[in-house]
């Protein structure tokens, strides 16, 4: 799932500067899950604003509304209404939905209480850690199911570098070596031989690198393939 | 384009580093930080520390991701003052394109030595908030120094061309001859795998490899052995790392901060208990100098003195690795 974090209280502020009709919608998917942004966090936020404005003797009024998904067109339609009261939409789904619900409204002000920050797991209850970096061109079977490209900092495919000790990464004391857990992993189902493979450049045009990514399945697909929005 | 023959003496690229290897004698390597500014004196006062003393000097890139001259640049003040550079190349902070360009561009400016390492993580230096590139890891920028060198050919499988491409003129493709050096940590974990990446680094073209500073000796010994299991040692020249140190504190500051060091407590305290700790310092050295030159398979020291050049001469002879060889004529290759 997509995993975020919420803006510090003081950043949304300045976001929202003198609006004065916020409409604060939720979604209630991954944010739902990894406790940001959902309908509960949407409350407390709005509360929040609310209480801000009382103390500083502002008068604004906010609404609230939760949405099954932000991601999917077709949920989108029940913003409409609160949207041309709002003066600005406070989203509290991912960047994901912020994007395609300002997309889909362009001349509504949609801004983002969370800042995205990554495709992650629910390893243990209240911790989510980074496990896929969406790089178009997986290589999970040669590692043992554990992703080079984003669980080690440098994204070495032909690891580890020489800053890995007791297992962890010279970053970050609390995180593993990406390449710790790959060699144990490997070794434990007996396919070390593997380890001493040569992994050769990767191409990166199916990342980011390459531009915005897209993709269509023709069967299904209606619209018109150059219309990004 | 089949890989270049070496010459009569087994020379490929000629550098002093590669002859004095070559010819069988032990090698002497130190190491200079490039100032954090563009003052070319520092470079040449520098130098002066290490004429004479050593075969070649590295060039740091950007060391602990703090922001310095630029190696190459630094490698050519050295040229200019007679010293010869081993340009270190990091994966952070360029992507191929740079790379391959700077390779190219170092080469036209007479370096004729690599070394390839992954490089300090951005987090470390003094621009923390630095997006990293890491586009290649430096086992493949090691497999593309020696495409480009021994078939004259970018990652990309095309060739090198002496000038910019006029298809109506035949050409042949320009190498860049560049000796190829990587990095081995026999302190980092997993401690038994560290011989598994040397052995993919050397496979991938390696031709001298450069160590981590050694202070726990029966620890690289036991990485020496497996690495002779491999017969690794005859694939590569395996050149041993040594950091002189003034203080205990140096030590202390490295066994808490640096990952991928093994500092022995006993070292520190022999340190602290010192009555002269500049003197201990190079006593300590020299020792592990004498040491590491009686396993066999290590064909040359590294000297990396922080901001301590001036120690490099008296090192280098109490160790009796004076004088260094020198070379008249400069190699006949290709």
């Amino acid at each position: 799932m997509i995993v975020a974090a919420r803006k510090p209280f003081e950043e949304i502020l300045d976001i929202l500067g003198d609006a004065e009709r916020i409409l604060v919608s939720a979604c209630n998917t991954c944010v739902t899950v990894c406790l940001v942004g959902g309908r509960r966090e949407a409350a407390l936020l709005a509360s929040q604003l609310r209480i801000h404005a009382q103390e500083a003797g502002r008068e604004i009024e906010v609404r609230e509304s939760a949405l099954e998904r932000h991601c999917d067109r077709e949920f989108l339609d029940a913003l409409t209404e609160d949207l041309e009261w709002a003066d600005v939409m406070l989203s509290t789904a991912c960047g994901v939905g912020v994007n395609l619900v300002a997309d889909v409204n362009p001349t509504r002000r949609i801004v983002p209480a969370l800042n995205t920050t990554f495709f992650g797991a629910t390893d243990l209850p209240g911790r989510w850690r980074e496990m896929c970096g969406g790089c178009g061109d997986c290589v999970l079977h040669k590692t043992g199911g554990i992703c080079p490209v984003v669980r080690c900092a440098k994204s070495i495919l032909n690891g580890p570098c020489g800053g890995c000790q007791d297992g962890k990464c010279e970053v970050d004391k609390d995180t593993t070596c990406a390449w710790q857990d790959i060699i144990e992993r490997l070794d434990g189902q007996g396919r070390s031989p593997e380890l001493e493979v040569f992994e050769p450049i990767k191409d990166w045009r199916a990342s980011h690198a390459g531009g915005r990514r897209r993709r269509i399945v023709e069967e299904v697909f209606a619209g018109d393939a150059e219309v990004s929005a | 384009m089949a890989a270049p023959a070496p010459n009569a003496d087994g020379l490929v690229v000629g550098s002093s580093l590669e002859r004095v290897l070559r010819a069988g004698r032990f090698a002497v390597c130190g190491e200079m930080g490039p100032p954090q500014s563009c003052n070319p004196e520092a470079i040449r006062r520098s130098a002066q520390h290490f004429l004479g003393k050593v075969d070649a000097v590295n060039l740091t890139d950007n060391q602990t991701a703090i922001v310095r001259m630029s190696s190459i640049a630094a490698a050519k003040l050295c040229i200019d003052c007679g010293l010869e550079p081993i340009i270190q190349m990091t994966c952070r902070d360029r992507n191929r394109i740079a790379m391959q360009s700077d390779l190219m561009g170092a080469a036209a400016l007479g370096i004729r030595n690599v070394l390839c390492i992954s490089g300090d993580h951005q987090c470390f230096g003094n621009h923390p908030e630095a997006r990293g590139v890491y586009d290649i890891d430096s086992v493949q920028l090691v497999a593309t120094v020696r495409g480009m060198r021994d078939r004259s050919e970018l990652m990309n499988g095309e060739g090198t061309p002496p000038r910019p491409r006029d298809p109506s003129k035949p050409w042949a493709n320009v190498p860049t001859p560049l000796f190829v050096g990587a990095a081995a940590n026999p302190f980092g974990d997993p401690f038994e795998f560290r011989v598994v990446r040397l052995a993919k680094k050397i496979a991938a073209g390696a031709d001298f490899i450069q160590t981590q500073a050694i202070y726990d000796l029966p620890r690289f010994e036991r990485f020496m052995e497996l690495t002779r299991d491999r017969g690794l040692h005859e694939k590569a020249f395996i050149i041993a790392g040594v950091l002189p140190v003034k203080s205990h504190k140096a030590l202390t500051y490295m066994k808490d901060n640096v990952a991928g060091m093994s500092i022995p407590d006993e070292l520190v305290e022999r340190m602290k208990g010192a009555e002269n700790a500049e003197e201990e310092g190079i006593r300590v050295c020299v020792e592990i100098i004498d040491a590491v030159r009686r396993i066999e398979g290590v064909r040359g020291v590294h000297i990396m003195p922080p901001l301590w050049e001036r120690v490099v001469p008296e090192i280098v002879s109490r160790a009796g690795l004076l004088p260094r060889p020198t070379f008249a004529e400069p190699a006949e290759v290709r």
